[in-house]
């Protein structure tokens, strides 16, 4: 519970550090890393704890970005609208492309969810009213009312802080309860969930729509961020990254998706920057990729799970 | 208390189980013995509905339950255990134990309140551990329990559903002598439960056990079922004997 408390100081003080020290560049980077957090968070639900390995979660993610793009276009930018909007939107495509997907395992679910966000990325390519191949600029961050503004930094920074930390809450939450149990057996050992009497399908289904809609949440989050959004939102490529941000993080570690969502960016900033590298820096996935397979040999667990050795069920 | 009409199942060019018919009756042991590939661990899987069924009625407790899906079946009475164990591996005993309890205790699409709060289940989950004697592994991994203790939380997980039709897919498999004396004994202890008595499909290839345990025995050969008798009955048969008694014999 302290150490809780200290990460959550520690998040609340950034800005201001930052901006004390006339950083305003890495208040936006750590907004994007919380973001990122999120969704690589609720990849980690269904890979991690669920063990369904999502290979088309940029599907949910480029769905709520793309919701919220295109409502604010069309003058509809309230937060009230918009938001809950790209999480339905996004949960319901977590509901059919699960309802089809979770018929099957192993590799071919891999294959399959692929094929899904892959089909998700060719209709918002080939949606030339809003931008096809080039995207959509969004007019302005969505309007939350009560005079708050999201264009200010700050506020844009602690608004996202709070909801993530209330996905990461309700995540918690969620993994301890009853549910959390089930879908922590389903994983282990689906054959016998169903022979004590579960019904593995729903749960599996249900996992994978809770999932989506926080998957959602983060793209109407980077949508805003960006003000900015393109189909490379939804490609595999973008699927593939939240993924390494989960392996790096940790699998079915509770702190694997934000670990390792902060380490991924982080390294992509400091490598793609780097003066050191010079021309080289272009190729910064290459560094990130022998880090990856460092931490895939040496820590299955993942950097979160060198931190704290936990059994499996605490 | 379950029946089974004509039950068949194959796969691909091989009848696994052939036009079976089987009733047993409530209370009661029976045991299902036949040589290695007869078809005895299919037809516990078309029983218990992880396998579905060619063709042929399934009736328990009086209702057709051929179509239903294997969870329901277990919410209707029938568990099963398996003859390669099937455990969750990296859950402490007492955590396996407590899964099963709450999959029949209320709804487990529950999202808020945390399980480690629900003392009943893991109360629950306690008294069956006493029943198959780990009560002092509790909190062990149960990836780390000796065989023995495996095959025990095996019938335990199936147990703690409150089955009425206890389908016990050799419970002795792999299994030494002491061992199985062990398992021998849990199993009488449930038949002889004085509330909540429960009937038994046993599937078992050690004879010992078979006779020790079974009121009825049925003996399936090449998917067919061949005799159901009384003990003392299958003993003398001739036929049996020569299908399978007689090799064990031999060997």
């Amino acid at each position: 519970m302290k150490k809780i408390a200290v990460l959550i100081a520690l998040a609340c003080l950034f800005p201001l550090a930052m901006h004390a020290m006339g950083q305003y560049f890495y208040i936006g980077f750590a907004t994007r890393v919380l973001i990122y957090a999120m969704a690589a968070a609720s990849l980690n639900l269904v890979l991690g704890y669920g063990g369904m390995v999502s290979f088309g979660h940029a599907a949910f993610f480029g769905a709520g970005a793309y919701i919220v793009g295109i409502l604010a276009v069309e003058g509809v930018s309230s937060v009230w609208i918009a938001w809950p909007a790209a999480i339905a939107v996004a949960a319901l495509a977590a509901l059919i492309i699960g309802a089809l997907s979770l018929r099957t395992r192993g590799v071919y679910f891999i294959m399959i969810t692929l094929a899904f966000a892959q089909m998700m990325y060719y209709v918002f390519v080939s949606m030339k009213a809003y931008g096809g191949d080039d995207g959509l600029s969004l007019p302005t961050r969505s309007t939350p009312g009560f005079g708050i503004d999201l264009r200010n930094d700050f506020v844009w920074y602690y608004l996202v802080l709070a909801l993530l930390a209330a996905v990461l809450y309700l995540l918690h939450r969620l993994l301890h309860a009853r549910f959390g149990r089930v879908i922590g057996a389903i994983q282990e050992n689906e054959t016998r969930a169903t022979a004590i009497g579960y019904p593995v399908y729903g749960y599996k289904l249900l996992c994978f729509v809770i999932s989506g809609a926080i998957a959602g949440l983060a793209g109407a989050l980077i949508a805003n961020h960006t003000g900015y959004v393109s189909p490379s939102l939804l490609h595999w490529i973008q699927s593939g990254t939240l993924m390494i941000m989960v392996i790096l993080g940790g699998v079915g570690r509770f702190w694997g998706g934000p670990v390792g969502a902060a380490v991924l960016l982080t390294l992509e900033e400091v490598f793609s920057g780097s003066p050191l590298l010079g021309d080289y820096a272009l190729h910064w996935q290459l560094p990130v990729g022998v880090i990856l397979l460092l931490v895939v040999l040496f820590a299955p667990q993942g950097i979160a799970g060198l931190v704290k050795k936990k059994s499996a069920f605490a | 208390m379950l029946l089974l009409k004509n039950i068949s199942k194959r796969f691909g060019g091989v009848v696994a189980v052939d036009g079976v018919d089987l009733d047993v009756a409530a209370g009661e042991v029976h045991a299902l013995i036949g040589p290695n590939g007869a078809g005895k661990t299919t037809l516990i899987g078309q029983i218990s509905g992880s396998l579905p069924t060619d063709s042929g009625e399934i009736r328990f407790l009086g209702k057709s339950i051929a179509g239903l899906p294997q969870h329901d079946r277990v919410k209707a009475g029938l568990a099963r255990s398996y003859q390669i164990t099937s455990i969750f591996r990296r859950f402490s005993v007492l955590d396996n134990v407590a899964l099963a309890v709450q999959a029949r205790s209320g709804s487990s699409f529950s999202f808020w309140r945390p399980v480690a709060k629900e003392t009943g289940l893991f109360e629950e989950a306690f008294s069956i551990l006493q029943e198959i004697g780990l009560e002092n592994k509790k909190g062990h991994i149960s990836s780390t329990l000796a065989h023995g203790e495996q095959r025990a939380l095996e019938v335990g997980l199936a147990l703690a559903t409150q089955p009425k039709l206890l389908l016990l897919d050799e419970p002795t498999a792999g299994m030494g002598p002491e061992e199985s004396q062990r398992m021998i004994a849990l199993i009488q202890r449930l038949i002889n439960r004085p509330e909540s008595r429960v009937t038994v499909l046993l599937v078992e290839h050690d004879m010992d056990a078979v006779f020790r345990l079974a009121d009825r025995i049925s003996v399936m050969v090449s998917g067919r079922l061949i005799a159901t008798d009384f003990p003392e009955k299958i003993r003398m048969n001739e036929e049996v004997r020569k299908a399978y008694l007689g090799d064990e014999v031999a060997a």
